[in-house]
C-alpha cells in the first residue's frame, strides 16, 4: 500500500516535470512562432534609422522680409555603451568643460547603464560652430561620441514675440496624445508657431543603415532605396508690416493695452501689439525665462488684443449714432440739448463735459457729447415701430450692433481670438426682472459702458468699417503659406468676402465727417482728438474714455487715414491711461504717420509717448 | 527489477546522465562564445575572453567529475555531510561580512583572481545533509521533531542567502518541497503552496475581493467534495462566475452611458463646462452609491460565504477528520490575501517589486526594469523556427540583452537555434531531471535516493526559473541556467552535485550485482 503510494508520488512528480516543460515550450512557441511583435522589434534593432530633421518653415512679413528664420545648432551625443577610454582633458578643452563634471556624468551613466542600454544621450546642447569645427577634426579620438545638427529659431527683428509664439521640445504628455511625434522633436507651443504647426513643421526623413552582428553600421540599406528625404516646412507670409509692428511695440512700452492697425481695403492686419509682451530674446531661450514670464503680474503671455473684453467707451457712439440714423429716429440735423449731462430721472444724470449746446449729429461726434447719444439711444429703443416692447426693440438694436462684428468672434486666423460680449434681453431680465427695465435702465450702453465687452480687434474692425463707409473684411494675419515647391497651401482669397453692416452706406459719410472734425477742427472748436492731427494726412478719429472699475479710466481711440481712399485703420486701447484724447489718440496718430509717411516728423510728441510710463497706474493683483 | 540489463555495465556511470551532461556543457560553451565573441580575439580558447575562461571551467569540471566518479570513496559523503554542511554555512555567513559587493549583493568571495559563490556549494551540502538526516533509522516526517530538523536544515542556509541579498538563489531551496513530498509530505501541503502563490498573483493583478471570492470558491469545492454535496458547490461557483463575468461589464457599460450623456452636455457649449462637470460628478456619485455597495464581488461574497458555512457545518456533523486543516487553509488564504500589500511594500525590495509589477503588466517600462526582459523576448522571438544559425544572432551581441552570457544565455540559444533548438534543449533538461527521478527510485540506499531527488529538485528549480525568466513567464530572478551559463562557481557546483549522484548510482549497481 505504502509502496504503491510512493510510486504514485514519483509519477506525479514526473508528470509535474513534463507539465512544466510543456508550459515552457508553449511559451516558446508563442514567442518564436506566433507572436509577430518581437520579430518586428528585432528588425528595429538590426536596422539603424538615422533621422533627418526638416527645416522649420520661416515667417515673413507682408513685404517678404524675413522675420523668423532658422539657425543651425549642434548637440553632442554620447552612447555610453560605445565609449571606450578617451582623453577627458582634451574633450574638456574643446568644449570648455569642467573635468569633474564630465567624470560625474560618466559615473551617472555607469550607474544607469542598464536603463540606458544602447541608447544615445545628449551630452551637451547648443555647441558653437567653432567648437564643432575643432571637435570634428579630432572626432576619431572620442569613440562613442557623435554630433547631431539641429536647427533652432532665429528672430531677425525685435518685434512680434507674442505673435510668433515659441517652439519647444515635446513633453511626455504631448507625446501621449500625438504619437506621430517622437521624443526630442520640436513643436510650436504658442502663437503662430502653434496655430500653423502642421504647415511649419515639415516632414521628417531617415536614412536606413544595416547593422552587422558586431553592431557596426555596415552599409546603407538597399542603396538608400527606402530612405526618405526630409521635407522642409512651409513658409508663412504674414500680413504684418514689420516696421510698423516694431514701432507699435516701442510706442506701447510701459503701457498696458493694445494697438492694432488694419488695412481697410483687405482686412489685413498691419500690426497687432499686446503690451506688455514677451521680449524676443526671452522667446529664443524660453526655457530659462518661462517661470519669470508666467509669474509676471502683467501676464505678458496674455494676448490682450484679441482676448480682453473692454467697454468700448465713447467710440461706441458711432455705432449708436449710425443705428439711430438708419432707423430714422434722428436725422443728421437733429439737435439735442446738453446741460453738463443727460437727465434721465429726477436728480439722476449721466454727466458730460463742457461744450456748446445744442449740437447736431456731426458736432456731437466731434465733441463726443454724452447727452446726444443718450437721446438717440432712447429713441432707438422707444421706436414705435417695435410696439413699445423693449425686448423687440432691444433685439433689433442688438442685431444691428452685431452686424458691426461685436459680440462674437470675427473669425480671424489669430490664435485664441475671443468674442467679447454683447448683452441679451435675458441679461437684463436677470438683473431687473422680466420686462421691468427700459431704455433708461440700460442708458450706459449709449456711450459704450455697462454690460458690453469688446476686444481691441473689434474696435480696429470698427475703424476699418468707418474707413470703408459701411463694410469690412475679416481681419487676418496670414496672407498665404507657401511650400518649398512654390505651391500655395493657404489661399490668399479666403478672406475676400465683404461683410456689410445693417446700416445703409449712405449714412456713414455723415459720421466720418464728425470723425474728421474731431481731429482736424481748429483750436477752441471743441474737437476731442486734436492731438492726433497730422498735416496732410486727413486722419479721422473718435476718442473714447471708458470707465475702469479698477483705477483710472481707459484711454481709447480709433481712427483711419487718409479720409479718402483710406490705407490704414488703427485702434488703440490703453488701460488706466485717462482721456482717450490724451494718450491713445496721439499714439495711434504716430502709427498712422509712421505707416503713411515712413518717417515721424512730430519728434516731441513721439518722445512724450515713448517716455510716458502709464503702467504705474495699473493696479496689479499680487499673489 | 530488470536484471541483466546492467550486467555488463556494472561499473559504468549512467550513460543518459553522462551524455546529457556533456552535451549541455559543450553546448553552453559554444553559446557563450557566440554571445561574447570579440572580433579582435575570435579564438574560442582565448582565455582573456569569457569563452576561453569557460573552456577552463569546463576542463576543470571534467577533472572534478572524474575525481568523484573514480577516485573518491562514495561512503565519504555520508560521513562528512554534517561537517560539510556546517563548514559551508560558516562560509555563507562569512561572505556577508567579507564578501565583495556585486550589484548590491554580498555573496562572492574574492581571493586573488579567484572568485566563488558559497551559495552554489551550499546546494550540495544541504542536499547531502538532508539525505543523511532523512535516511537515518527511525526518521519520520510525521514526527514533529524530525520535521522541525528538516525545516531548519533547509531554512537556515536559505535565510543566510537572503541576507546576502541573493533572493533568487534562496528561492531554489523551496524546490526541496518536491523531495519532501516524495518522502511522505502530504500532497495537501504542495497544493496549499500552489494555492498561496496563485492567490498572491491574483490579488496583485485583480483585487483582494476577487481573490477572496476565488479562495472561498476553491475551498467550497473541496468541502462539497468531502460532504458529497459537490453539485451544490459546483452550482454556486458557476453562479459566481456568471456574476463576476456579466455584472461587471454591465455596470461599466451603464457608467459609460452616464458619462457619454455628460459628454454630450459638454459639447453643446463650452461655457457650460462647469455645469457638465457638476452633472458628471453627480452621476458618478449616484453610481458610487449603487455599485459601491452592490459591487459584483460583494454580491459574490454574500452568496458564497453562507454556502460555504452551510456545507462546512454539514462536514462537522459528519465528523470528517481533515476539516480543521481546511479551515486553517482558508484562514491563511485570507491572511495572505490581505497581507499581499504589506509583503509587497515592506518585505520585497524595490527592484523585486518593479520586476514583479513588470511581469504582471502592472507597469510598463521598456527602458528601465522591463528592458532586460523586453530585449530578451525580442532575442528569443526573433529566432523563429530554426534560428539564425550559430554566430549569426544580432540581438544577443553587444549587450542588447544584459547579462547575456550568464543569466540570459538562453536568449542566444533561442535566437541562434530557434524554436527547434530550444525545444531540444528543454527536452534534454527534462530528460536529465526525469532520469534522475527514475534512477533515484531505483536506489537501494535511502541516502542515495533522497540525494537523487534533491539533485533533481535543484536542477528543476534552476531550469524552470531561469528559462521562465528569459521568456517573461516569471519575474527576473538572477540564477544561472545549469551547465550552460558562464561562471566557474555554478559550473563546478552543478558538476559536483550531479557527479556525486552518478557515483552513488554506480555504487548501487555494484552492490546489487557484484
Amino acid at each position: 500500500m505504502n509502496e504503491d503510494k510512493d510510486i504514485r508520488k514519483s509519477r506525479i512528480l514526473i508528470a509535474g516535470v513534463v507539465i512544466a516543460a510543456l508550459i515552457l515550450v508553449i511559451k516558446l512557441f508563442n514567442l518564436q512562432i506566433v507572436d509577430e511583435e518581437y520579430k518586428i522589434s528585432a528588425e528595429n534593432n538590426a536596422y539603424k534609422y538615422a533621422m533627418l530633421y526638416p527645416v522649420r518653415g520661416a515667417i515673413f512679413d507682408r513685404n517678404k522680409e524675413l522675420l523668423v528664420g532658422n539657425k543651425n545648432s549642434y548637440d553632442l551625443l554620447v552612447t555610453p555603451m560605445e565609449v571606450s577610454e578617451f582623453d577627458t582633458v582634451s574633450l574638456c578643452r574643446i568644449f570648455d568643460l569642467d573635468k569633474d563634471e564630465v567624470v560625474e556624468k560618466f559615473a551617472q551613466y555607469k550607474k544607469d547603464r542598464r536603463k540606458i542600454g544602447f541608447q544615445s544621450l545628449t551630452f551637451l546642447k547648443h555647441i558653437s560652430a567653432e567648437q564643432y569645427g575643432v571637435y570634428a577634426e579630432q572626432a576619431y579620438r572620442f569613440p562613442g561620441f557623435s554630433i547631431v545638427s539641429k536647427t533652432s529659431r532665429e528672430y531677425m527683428l525685435n518685434a512680434g514675440a507674442n505673435l510668433w509664439g515659441y517652439v519647444t521640445e515635446v513633453s511626455p504628455e504631448f507625446l501621449k496624445e500625438h504619437p506621430e511625434y517622437k521624443m526630442g522633436d520640436y513643436v510650436g507651443a504658442t502663437g503662430l508657431e502653434k496655430a500653423y504647426e502642421e504647415h511649419l513643421r515639415g516632414e521628417k526623413g531617415y536614412n536606413i543603415y544595416l547593422r552587422d552582428v558586431h553592431n557596426k553600421v555596415r552599409s546603407s540599406f538597399a542603396n538608400g532605396a527606402y530612405d526618405k528625404k526630409a521635407v522642409a516646412g512651409e513658409n508663412l507670409i504674414t500680413t504684418i508690416d514689420a516696421h510698423l509692428q516694431q514701432y507699435g511695440e516701442t510706442l506701447m512700452q510701459n503701457k498696458v493695452g493694445s494697438a492694432i492697425a488694419i488695412e481697410p481695403s483687405t482686412g489685413e492686419i498691419l500690426a497687432i501689439v499686446s503690451s506688455p509682451g514677451i521680449d524676443i530674446d526671452k522667446l529664443a531661450n524660453i526655457g530659462k525665462y518661462y517661470r519669470e514670464i508666467v509669474n509676471d503680474p502683467y501676464k505678458p503671455m496674455f494676448n490682450r488684443a484679441v482676448m480682453s473684453a473692454y467697454p468700448p467707451g465713447s467710440v461706441f457712439k458711432l455705432v449708436n449714432g449710425l443705428i439711430a440714423l438708419q432707423d430714422g429716429v434722428i436725422v443728421p440735423e437733429t439737435r439735442f440739448p446738453c446741460s453738463m449731462g443727460y437727465h434721465y430721472a429726477a436728480g439722476k444724470k449721466l454727466g458730460c463735459h463742457a461744450h456748446p449746446s445744442p449740437l447736431d449729429f456731426r458736432s456731437a461726434i466731434m465733441m463726443s457729447c454724452n447727452a446726444y447719444f443718450c437721446y438717440a439711444f432712447k429713441a432707438i429703443l422707444e421706436n414705435r415701430q417695435y410696439g413699445r416692447n423693449i425686448s423687440n426693440s432691444f433685439n433689433h438694436w442688438r442685431a444691428m450692433v452685431e452686424s458691426f462684428g461685436f459680440g462674437h468672434k470675427l473669425g480671424s486666423d489669430i490664435p485664441a481670438e475671443l468674442g467679447g460680449n454683447l448683452p441679451k434681453t435675458s441679461t437684463y431680465d436677470k438683473i431687473h426682472g422680466k420686462n421691468r427695465w427700459n431704455a433708461t435702465s440700460i442708458i450706459s450702453l449709449s456711450i459704450g459702458q455697462g454690460e458690453i465687452g469688446t476686444t481691441p480687434l473689434h474696435l480696429a474692425n470698427l475703424a476699418a468699417i468707418m474707413a470703408n463707409r459701411g463694410y469690412f473684411y475679416t481681419p487676418h494675419l496670414i496672407k498665404y503659406a507657401q511650400a518649398l515647391n512654390d505651391s500655395i497651401t493657404i489661399d490668399e482669397r479666403r478672406f475676400a468676402q465683404r461683410h456689410y453692416t445693417l446700416v445703409d452706406t449712405t449714412w456713414f459719410p455723415v459720421a466720418v465727417e464728425g470723425m474728421y472734425r474731431a481731429v482736424n477742427s481748429p483750436p477752441g472748436a471743441g474737437g476731442t482728438a486734436r492731438r492726433a492731427a497730422v498735416e496732410g494726412l486727413d486722419i479721422c478719429g473718435k476718442t473714447g474714455t471708458a470707465q475702469n472699475p479698477h483705477g483710472k479710466d481707459n484711454s481709447v481711440f480709433i481712427c483711419f487715414a487718409p479720409k479718402d481712399n483710406p490705407r490704414i485703420a488703427v485702434a488703440v486701447y490703453l488701460e488706466n491711461a485717462g482721456f482717450g484724447g490724451t494718450w491713445a489718440a496721439p499714439l495711434a496718430s504716430l502709427m498712422v504717420e509712421k505707416y503713411l509717411k515712413g518717417e515721424v516728423e512730430r519728434k516731441d510728441l513721439e518722445r512724450d509717448i515713448l517716455e510716458a510710463n502709464l503702467i504705474v497706474n495699473v493696479p496689479v493683483k499680487r499673489r | 527489477m530488470n536484471t541483466g540489463y546492467y550486467h555488463n555495465k556494472k561499473h559504468s556511470p549512467d550513460w543518459v546522465l553522462l551524455l546529457a551532461y556533456l552535451f549541455l556543457v559543450v553546448f553552453g560553451w559554444f553559446n557563450i562564445y557566440s554571445s561574447a565573441i570579440e572580433p579582435d580575439s575570435p579564438v574560442i580558447f582565448d582565455i582573456s575572453q569569457k569563452y576561453g575562461m569557460q573552456f577552463i571551467w569546463l576542463c576543470t569540471s571534467l577533472v572534478l567529475g572524474i575525481l568523484i566518479l573514480y577516485i573518491i570513496n562514495p561512503n565519504t559523503y555520508e560521513a562528512i555531510a554534517p561537517v560539510l554542511y556546517v563548514f559551508i554555512l560558516l562560509l555563507l555567513i562569512a561572505v556577508i561580512f567579507v564578501g565583495r559587493d556585486v550589484n548590491g549583493s554580498r555573496s562572492w568571495f574574492e581571493i586573488g583572481p579567484v572568485k566563488f559563490q558559497p551559495a552554489e556549494l551550499s546546494k550540495i551540502s544541504t542536499s547531502l545533509l538532508l539525505a543523511y538526516t532523512m535516511s537515518k533509522f527511525n526518521f519520520h516526517l510525521d514526527n514533529m521533531k524530525d520535521a522541525a530538523t528538516i525545516a531548519c536544515i533547509i531554512l537556515i542556509p536559505m535565510a543566510t542567502i537572503v541576507l546576502e541579498k541573493e533572493t533568487g538563489s534562496a528561492l531554489v531551496y523551496a524546490g526541496f518541497i518536491f523531495m519532501l513530498f516524495r518522502q511522505g509530505l502530504s500532497g495537501w501541503f504542495l497544493s496549499f503552496g500552489f494555492l498561496m502563490i496563485f492567490l498572491f498573483v491574483l490579488t496583485m493583478v485583480s483585487s483582494p475581493l476577487v481573490a477572496i471570492v476565488c479562495a472561498f470558491g476553491i475551498h467550497l469545492l473541496i468541502v462539497g467534495l468531502a460532504s458529497r454535496n459537490l453539485s451544490i458547490a459546483f452550482l454556486v461557483n458557476v453562479l459566481i462566475c456568471i456574476l463576476l463575468a456579466v455584472i461587471r461589464p454591465l455596470s461599466e457599460w451603464i457608467m459609460n452611458m452616464g458619462s457619454t450623456a455628460t459628454d454630450a452636455i459638454a459639447s453643446v457649449d463650452i461655457d457650460m463646462n462647469t455645469r457638465a462637470l457638476e452633472a458628471e460628478s453627480n452621476i458618478l456619485e449616484k453610481q458610487d452609491l449603487v455599485f459601491g455597495v452592490l459591487k459584483p464581488e460583494v454580491l459574490a461574497i454574500l452568496l458564497i460565504v453562507p454556502a460555504f458555512v452551510w456545507l462546512y457545518l454539514n462536514c462537522i456533523r459528519k465528523r470528517l477528520h481533515f476539516i480543521k486543516y481546511l479551515a486553517i487553509s482558508l484562514v491563511s488564504s485570507i491572511i495572505i490575501i490581505f497581507s499581499v500589500n504589506f509583503i509587497f511594500e515592506n518585505v520585497l525590495q524595490a527592484h523585486q517589486r518593479a520586476r514583479i509589477e513588470n511581469l504582471l503588466g502592472i507597469t510598463e517600462d521598456l527602458h528601465g526594469i522591463g528592458y532586460n526582459v523586453f530585449q530578451s523576448k525580442i532575442a528569443i522571438g526573433s529566432g523563429g523556427w530554426i534560428g539564425k544559425g550559430f554566430l549569426n544572432g544580432t540581438q544577443t551581441k553587444f549587450n542588447f540583452v544584459p547579462e547575456q552570457s550568464t543569466d540570459f544565455i538562453f536568449c542566444t540559444v533561442g535566437e541562434e537555434w530557434g524554436f527547434l533548438g530550444s525545444l531540444f534543449l528543454v527536452a534534454v533538461y527534462m530528460t536529465l531531471i526525469i532520469r534522475l527521478i527514475i534512477l533515484a527510485e531505483r536506489q537501494n540506499s535511502k541516502f542515495a535516493m533522497i540525494y537523487g531527488y534533491c539533485v533533481a529538485c535543484c536542477l528543476f528549480m534552476h531550469v524552470f526559473i531561469n528559462m521562465g525568466m528569459t521568456m517573461g513567464l516569471l519575474p527576473v530572478i538572477g540564477i544561472p541556467l545549469p551547465f550552460l551559463s558562464y561562471g566557474g562557481s555554478s559550473m563546478w557546483s552543478f558538476t559536483i552535485l550531479l557527479a556525486i549522484f552518478v557515483k552513488l548510482d554506480m555504487e548501487n549497481k555494484r552492490k546489487m550485482y557484484y
